[in-house]
């Protein structure tokens, strides 16, 4: 082996002097340059999870459906039947705020190959996006990108988009949000794992060729502050196809159901180095990987290059000998590109190969478990991390007023520019659509199983920043409240921890909290966390982002036709408010307007707000309500608002307090139901608080709104901001 | 009755058309790479973005050997129906007028709209009634129907947009035609995707029922 990497090298790379030596005493000499490589990608935050690692041991990872949890490409829980539900969520934040539309499309084409890696069909994606305001032109620049990156990919492909969530803050501008879930569901005989196994079975590389894209994404976009120079690393965002991907899917899920593979597993972050050394340490074995093989897009590419490239669309098998000719058999009939570029050892290293050359040699080991875990430091801030938010909206206005400009804040206001633009229905199981509930509904009859499956993705990082662990929980009970309002019980959760920089110790104690909150919330609901991603360093000029824990839940619910949509349905239907619900206007959006960020949440009765999803559950399930609709950002006045605009109806509402706080109060556990009057007196818990009827939104002495007014506003927010 | 639904690299919609079709006759999969429709008695051209659509939507796909085999049976009075991408794919192949352009917005759309059926003389439409009124989703970025003055006879006019429900700027709220010999039919929306009320809407069966009303 040649050439000893340059001195300090490692300093660019993203390592520490002390991981440096580390490297240098697991090697028994000094790195070369791929290995050097390599290891900086291997021990980057990306891969390692250095700083994250010991704080996600707090999340509860066992339940009665899982079938695999965290380790795996995805988690998988059991969706009865015989059947599997595999998801999981998954950032691309820094890639999109470099270069938006590649960045998200990746992002999704990313976590579709986690999904099929599990041997599971890509069935539904949902965003959660996060943006600074829309009226400075690098949001709308990143939003619509962003927008249209997910479409692109999404829609090439085929998977539905059903779902999810974007909200704008300042907090963002620099450091925009992209994550992306996905949701697959399998046979729970085609599952599959990544460990390799099998001495001399041969290691398969499909898909597309191998270019410099991507290069050092991992430590160079996702473990680093983002900066001013961010332009000149539009090289490090990998650019996406499609294409190749639907391929891919069809080709793997057709190799996987004919028996074809030992294991599977994408390439993702860090490229062939990342999947190749996950799979040997997880199957105990070693690899050689002879780089001269891998298909190339440029010819000049030096060993390491091959090693960490990005290049999107490309997946790793291990296939026993007897099966090679049939496996590239049917790779050719998909067009797919099959090569086989290694194979499996006993050595427990990664061996890497050029032609006959040995240009690396690594402990598995080493490369994934070895990796330093730093102790964060947490220590509670002093005063406000954040600025407060600019002020839009003056105090003093009249309900009308206020509740009119809550329904033109982009936050709250109408996302059918986003989710028009995606293929929501494409698959045939799409019950619910976005905007129609709270929750997408996915029916399983066509694919062999009963009831169906409900998915939502929720999270409110304006109120983590206020209060980092009540914020958290806030997120957890918020999806599982969408999924109740289709009658889905969740089976499963996913978490993505978008952060600022975690070595800062007012961060630490954000994350901390936060991961503190999400453990206690999946605990009283005993759901159990399958899996997720962190994304910390998410800082630009401005400071750090708002922290965002999004959440993901999975659900199943026995009757799709029963579930609810959002909207009102019928005249002389009653209204009722489940609870309990005690608004306040800390963290609301309505402060927000008014230039306040709070500085805590009110406690919550966690055993309370549990048993209140697990009502508002039963009462959907009996099939007798007309609409279910939580209460949100805008709180209870914003609520009704919005059945009325998805229904076509107005309402007549008399409430015992119309004061800011009852009307624009945010907070958790409120659900807006409509039905018979029989029906909905009869809920337990139910407050009574009007009827259905008419074309008007009647607040009792505080607001008489026309609902094609409240439509004129909510639906026309976003897009007068983007025009 | 046997529908043969054509799978190229890159269709996203073929399974739910075989689905759809399978609710009304026999159904299977025709892959590109192969010519043989013995046994069809009509072709389905699905959805999706056939090669990628690269280099320009359905371009690629029209000289697929599968789609020559269509050529051939659909101008030996086979019928064929083209739905989205399958559209755009038979007026590259020249099998129906004009062309679908990129959507006046510019951006993908994903809507549920109503068409109203035009012409009732046609294998897909025969159990409509004139001017019925169906709900069906459309979900493209090129569907911008358009054809040169004097190329396209009223009577080719098989379904419009209902007043007002226009999602791409298409010539005179075009959402489907089919050609002089009324055995080819294209459209923008997915009447795969509107086949049970569960997920929306039950209307585009009707065209799939009309055409397993096809002599076997």
């Amino acid at each position: 082996m040649t050439g000893a990497a340059p001195a300090a090298r490692h300093r660019e790379l993203g390592l520490t002097d002390s991981e440096y030596e580390g490297i240098g005493e697991r090697l028994g000499r000094e790195p070369n340059a791929l290995e050097l490589a390599v290891f900086s990608l291997m021990w980057s935050e990306h891969c390692a999870y250095k700083h994250s690692k010991k704080l996600l041991r707090l999340l509860p990872t066992e339940g009665p459906h899982l079938l695999m949890g965290p380790g795996e490409n995805a988690g998988v829980v059991d969706a009865g039947d015989g059947l599997a539900v595999a998801f999981k969520v998954e950032s691309h934040n820094h890639p999109s705020a470099v270069e938006p539309f590649q960045g998200a499309a990746t992002g999704v084409g990313g976590i579709l190959r986690d999904i099929f890696a599990v041997g599971a069909r890509p069935i539904a994606v949902l965003d959660s996006l996060r943006f600074g305001e829309l009226d400075s032109a690098r949001s709308r620049y990143l939003f619509e990108g962003a927008v249209k990156g997910i479409g692109h990919y999404g829609n090439s492909i085929g998977v539905p988009t059903v779902g999810g969530e974007v909200m704008f803050e300042q907090a963002y501008e620099q450091n925009c949000l992209v994550n992306a879930m996905c949701v697959g569901l399998a046979r729970q005989e085609d599952l599959i794992r990544s460990a390799a196994a099998g001495v001399g079975n041969q290691l398969v590389l499909l898909g597309a060729r191998t270019g410099r894209d991507g290069i050092g994404g991992a430590s160079v976009l996702a473990s680093a502050e983002l900066s001013e120079e961010d332009a000149s690393k539009r090289p490090s965002v990998q650019i996406g196809d499609p294409f190749e991907e639907s391929r891919l899917v069809e080709c793997c899920l057709e190799l996987l159901e004919r028996g074809l593979l030992r294991s599977l597993q994408d390439l993702g972050a860090a490229g062939l180095s990342s999947s190749s050394s996950e799979m040997a340490s997880k199957g105990g074995v070693g690899l050689d990987i002879d780089v001269s093989r891998v298909p190339l897009r440029e010819g000049d590419m030096e060993p390491f290059e091959i090693m960490i490239s990005e290049s999107q669309e490309r997946m790793l098998c291990v296939v026993e000998p007897a099966r090679l000719a049939d496996v590239l058999d049917l790779c050719a009939r998909w067009e797919v590109r099959a090569t086989p570029i290694g194979e499996v050892t006993d050595t427990r290293h990664l061996r890497v190969f050029d032609g006959d050359e040995l240009v690396g040699d690594m402990p598995v080991e080493a490369l994934v478990d070895d990796c330093p875990l730093y102790d964060l430091d947490p220590v509670e801030p002093d005063g406000p991390v954040y600025d407060n938010p600019q002020a839009r909206l003056p105090r003093g206005g009249s309900a009308e007023d206020t509740l009119l400009a809550l329904l033109g804040s982009p936050n709250i206001a109408s996302k059918r520019y986003v989710f028009e633009q995606y293929d929501s229905i494409v698959g045939s199981r799409t019950v619910r659509r976005p905007g129609t509930a709270d929750a997408a509904v996915l029916v399983l009859a066509g694919d062999g199983g009963r009831g169906a499956l409900a998915v939502s993705i929720d999270g409110n990082g304006r109120r983590v920043a206020c209060d980092p662990y009540t914020g958290a929980v806030e997120a957890v009970l918020e999806c599982a409240r969408n999924l109740a309002c289709v009658g889905a019980e969740p089976l499963g959760l996913t978490n993505c921890l978008n952060f600022g920089n975690p070595e800062k110790p007012h961060i630490a104690w954000q994350l901390t909290r936060a991961v503190e909150g999400l453990r206690d919330a999946c605990l009283a609901l005993g759901v159990p966390v399958v899996g997720g991603n962190v994304s910390l360093y998410n800082e630009g000029g401005g400071g750090p982002i708002y922290p965002t824990p999004i959440v993901g839940m999975v659900g199943k619910l026995p009757h799709p036709e029963r579930a609810p949509g959002a909207g009102f349905t019928d005249e002389g239907h009653a209204v009722a408010l489940l609870g309990p619900f005690s608004p306040s206007l800390e963290g609301s959006e309505l402060e927000k307007l008014r230039g306040r960020l709070a500085g805590g949440l009110p406690q919550l009765d966690l055993p309370a707000q549990a048993a209140a999803l697990e009502a508002v559950r039963d009462a959907v399930r009996s099939g007798s309500l007309a609409s279910a609709h939580d209460v949100g950002e805008g709180g209870l006045a914003c609520a009704l608002a919005e059945c009325c605009i998805e229904g076509g109806l107005g309402a007549r509402i008399q409430l015992s307090a119309v004061d800011e706080e009852a009307l624009f109060g945010e907070g958790p556990g409120g659900v807006v139901v409509s039905g018979p009057r029989a029906v909905v007196e009869a809920l337990p818990g139910a407050v009574g608080i009007g009827e259905v009827g008419g074309d008007v939104l009647e607040i009792g002495g505080a607001a008489a709104v026309p609902v094609a007014r409240l439509r004129e506003v909510y639906e026309g927010a976003i897009p007068a901001a983007l025009s | 009755m046997r529908f043969g639904v054509v799978r190229f690299p890159g269709s996203c919609d073929e399974v739910d058309a075989l689905h759809a079709c399978r609710r009304f006759a026999e159904a299977e999969l025709l892959w590109h790479g192969d010519r043989d429709l013995t046994g069809i008695d009509a072709v389905v051209v699905p959805g999706g973005f056939s090669y990628g659509d690269y280099l320009r939507v359905g371009a690629i796909a029209r000289f697929s050997p599968m789609m020559e085999a269509v050529i051939d049976f659909a101008e030996s009075g086979g019928p064929v129906f083209g739905i989205c991408n399958g559209f755009q794919v038979l007026c590259e192949a020249g099998l129906l007028p004009g062309a679908l352009l990129p959507n006046d917005s510019l951006r993908f759309v994903c809507r549920q709209v109503e068409v109203i059926v035009e012409a009732t003389d046609t294998p897909f439409t025969r159990t409509c009634q004139p001017g019925e009124r169906l709900s069906i989703p459309v979900k493209h970025t090129t569907g911008r129907y358009f054809a040169p003055a004097g190329t396209l006879p009223e009577d080719q006019i098989v379904l419009r947009y209902a007043p007002g429900q226009n999602p791409n700027g298409a010539m005179d709220d075009i959402a489907g035609v089919c050609n002089a010999g009324r055995n080819v039919m294209g459209l923008m929306p997915h009447p795969e995707h509107a086949v049970d009320p569960l997920t929306g809407s039950a209307d585009g069966g009707r065209l799939f029922e009309s055409l397993a009303m096809v002599p076997a």
